[in-house]
């Protein structure tokens, strides 16, 4: 008894019980840019109104891989957030973990099945129970295009990579940097599934990063896509290698850039800058890609807790984020669309229209992609393979697009077992 | 009745010191020793996204060594290390040695040199990405001072861009190693070094021979610091360069973190680190054993 006691206060005394923070929903997740920030801020506005309280627990970095990091120390010891910010594959990894809550109580209430298509409803079960919650469907394939800097080049937006490299030609010689690039890796695979994707098509696409096929992964076709990838460097600025992306977005903003890749998170700077859909900037899909859509979904995954009034909290929160009102005004904020189906979408911009028309008009020809960079394709080590070839390959000058293919199928193949 | 009286007092007073140092001892043990066995049982087994403890034999360390960026991150090591080593020994030295001339203002030099020291290497990291940033930094001050053509990128070169990293790690602690080395020279006896004055000795000749010769448990202090500083550069690489471009600059302790902690691939973090741990004990025991051995032989 005695010695129970002293670690019950020993542990009080640090802060250790879930206890202490009862009735707390504690949410971790990585949106702190701009944008995203004021998107957070209305998900705690509509908890609070539901009577709960919101921990914020907000970890910066973009692709979340600090988030992450910190997460697992979490959960390693015990002391899980309520939900936290995860997505794809992922998902399936953490239920291995056995320390997801199931949600199948409020799906059913709510009819979740009916609601998100069939490729969302997907990535949210795990063993065919609801554990996570999708807040929207990011299009990745977008190109950002300031139409001032390409009619003061005499440029034309391109629609394949042959009119990109002449448009990309034109702006450089006007004294302008083309391509605004950040060069992180996570920066540097998305422009590169962008450029598969345009050059191979969707088919391909599914056979190199999705089943991870290695004759794809090392056939002429990808190495072709890897020389065109490579190729765009040279429209880049020498201060681009570790450039965080919203300051390559603010490039294209400002002028100083005509385009860049990047995934429709990047509307929320040019929203954000006062910019309009259109007539400040062009959002369009990068060259080749018009009739693709390369997917990133972000959920909240709810962890398992032990104190009741933080799981009535959790389901709140899950009913929340598919509200209809939630996914509109968040969706508005961050530049992507409802993962929700049958919303007016009478309130969001072109950009966002378009998007929706194509996410619905590629799931049925089957030209709907997850994206590899956001690791909607792949487990992280098989993606942190990818990232490494390709973005040592781009910032290298040495190693030739042959090289590169092999070496794929190699990190591919080791990252597997 | 004396006795037994004064037992439980002595018990006491043997007993104290013990009890007093126990806890300090028990949170060495496990936090130190504990975690570093922990870590290679990790090191042979399955891990991935959370430890696991099953045993799966050297897969971890094979997987290891087939992989290039280790390799390119073992070879930053030696390349860094060495470089950052050498060069702030001899820069410190440099340093140490025309700060002993009896210069004016002496302590305001000191103190100037020995600045950076106080910086946290996230600091140093993060200036010096815009000093070296070719787009703000030299490079673009250089051009606008009318050299056009004047090219300085290497923290955006691949092949360069470790060398970034060398020039940040000395400029931050080369100004301790010379704090040593003065204070090491302030040491030695003057009446040595008169009489090589009056023998006819000239002074760099009296440098070579009797004070440098005299420095060596400075330098040792100076190798073992600068060794641990060196393999632990963690946050002057993130700070600096990401580890990028692409992984061009990646050390093992990036490495480690990265595929530890975003790649669920905790199992291969962990032989990343025994290796880590295998070069400080490649070191540090061959230096505690001479150490050790030279006690031995004064007593």
């Amino acid at each position: 008894m005695k010695i129970s006691k002293l670690f019950l206060s020993i542990s009080l005394a640090l802060g250790l019980t879930a206890g202490a923070q009862a009735a707390e929903i504690e949410v971790l997740h990585y949106w702190t840019s701009g944008g995203e920030a004021k998107s957070v801020a209305e998900l705690k506005k509509m908890l609070e109104a539901k009577g709960h309280d919101w921990k914020d627990f907000a970890v910066a970095g973009g692709g979340g891989e600090s988030a992450m990091t910190v997460l697992k120390t979490r959960v390693v010891s015990g002391n899980p957030p309520a939900a936290a910010q995860i997505k794809g594959p992922s998902i399936q990894e953490w239920g291995d973990e056995g320390v997801l809550a199931n949600l199948s109580a409020v799906a059913q209430a709510e009819g979740w099945d009916d609601l998100l298509p069939g490729v969302v409803a997907d990535v949210m079960k795990y063993d065919g129970k609801y554990v996570a919650v999708p807040v929207n469907v990011h299009r990745v394939n977008w190109m950002w295009v300031n139409p001032e800097v390409f009619k003061k080049a005499g440029a034309n937006v391109p629609t394949t990579w042959k009119e990109f490299f002449v448009a990309a030609d034109k702006i450089k010689a006007a004294g302008m940097t083309a391509v605004a690039h950040g060069g992180q890796p996570w920066q540097d695979a998305t422009m590169f599934e962008s450029v598969v994707l345009g050059v191979a098509g969707a088919e391909f696409y599914k056979q190199a990063f999705v089943e991870l096929d290695p004759e794809a992964l090392n056939s002429p076709t990808m190495i072709d896509a890897l020389k065109t990838f490579h190729k765009i460097k040279n429209y880049t600025d020498a201060g681009s290698p570790g450039r965080d992306w919203n300051l390559a977005t603010a490039m294209v903003i400002n002028g100083e850039a005509g385009m860049q890749f990047m995934g429709d998170w990047a509307k929320g700077e040019f929203t954000a800058a006062g910019k309009v859909p259109g007539k400040d900037y062009i959002c369009t899909a990068a060259p080749g890609t018009s009739g693709d859509f390369t997917f990133n979904i972000d959920s909240f995954v709810m962890f398992n807790l032990e104190d009741k009034e933080q799981r009535k909290g959790q389901n709140d929160l899950a009913s929340t984020i598919l509200s209809v009102p939630f996914q509109e005004v968040f969706n508005l904020n961050k530049g992507s669309i409802p993962a929700r189906l049958n919303m007016s979408m009478d309130k969001f911009d072109d950009c966002a229209k378009l998007s929706a028309k194509d996410f619905v008009k590629t799931a049925k020809a089957n030209t709907l992609v997850p994206s590899m960079a956001h690791g909607m394709s792949t487990f992280s080590s098989t993606q942190g393979a990818i990232y490494d070839t390709v973005t040592e390959f781009y910032n290298s000058d040495s190693i030739s697009a042959e090289e590169a293919a092999e070496k794929l199928v190699k990190a591919v193949a080791a990252a597997k077992y | 009745m004396k006795k037994k009286s004064s037992a439980p007092r002595q018990s006491l007073g043997n007993f104290l010191p013990k009890l007093v140092v126990a806890p300090t001892f028990v949170v060495a043990v496990i936090f130190i020793y504990g975690f570093m066995f922990l870590n290679a049982w990790l090191s042979f087994s399955s891990s991935r996204l959370l430890p696991t403890y099953d045993w799966a034999g050297t897969i971890q360390y094979e997987k290891l060594f087939a992989n290039d960026r280790w390799w390119v991150a073992a070879e930053n090591l030696m390349l860094f290390g060495g470089l950052f080593i050498v060069i702030c020994l001899l820069l410190g030295l440099f340093l140490a040695i025309f700060l002993d001339q009896k210069i004016r203002a002496e302590g305001a030099i000191r103190t100037i040199y020995l600045y950076p020291m106080a910086l946290s290497f996230i600091v140093t990291g993060t200036a010096w990405k815009w000093i070296l940033n070719p787009e703000l930094g030299v490079q673009r001050l250089v051009r606008e001072m009318g050299f056009e053509s004047f090219t300085f990128d290497w923290l955006v070169n691949t092949e360069m861009a470790i060398y970034t990293v060398v020039i940040a790690g000395v400029w931050q602690s080369s100004g301790f190693v010379m704090a040593l080395c003065l204070a090491g020279l302030r040491g030695i006896d003057d009446n040595i070094i008169k009489a090589a004055k009056v023998d006819g000795a000239s002074m760099p000749l009296i440098y070579r021979k009797i004070i440098i010769p005299g420095l060596r448990p400075v330098f040792f202090s100076a190798l073992i610091v600068l060794t641990h500083i060196a393999i632990k550069s963690f946050d002057l690489i993130v700070a600096l360069t990401g580890g990028g471009p692409g992984f061009a600059t990646d050390v093992p302790a990036t490495f480690m973190y990265t595929y530890s902690f975003t790649r669920g691939q905790i199992g291969l973090g962990s032989a990343a680190s025994m290796m880590m741990l295998m070069a400080v004990a490649a070191i540090i025991v061959p230096y505690l054993y001479s150490e050790l051995r030279e006690k031995k032989d004064e007593h």
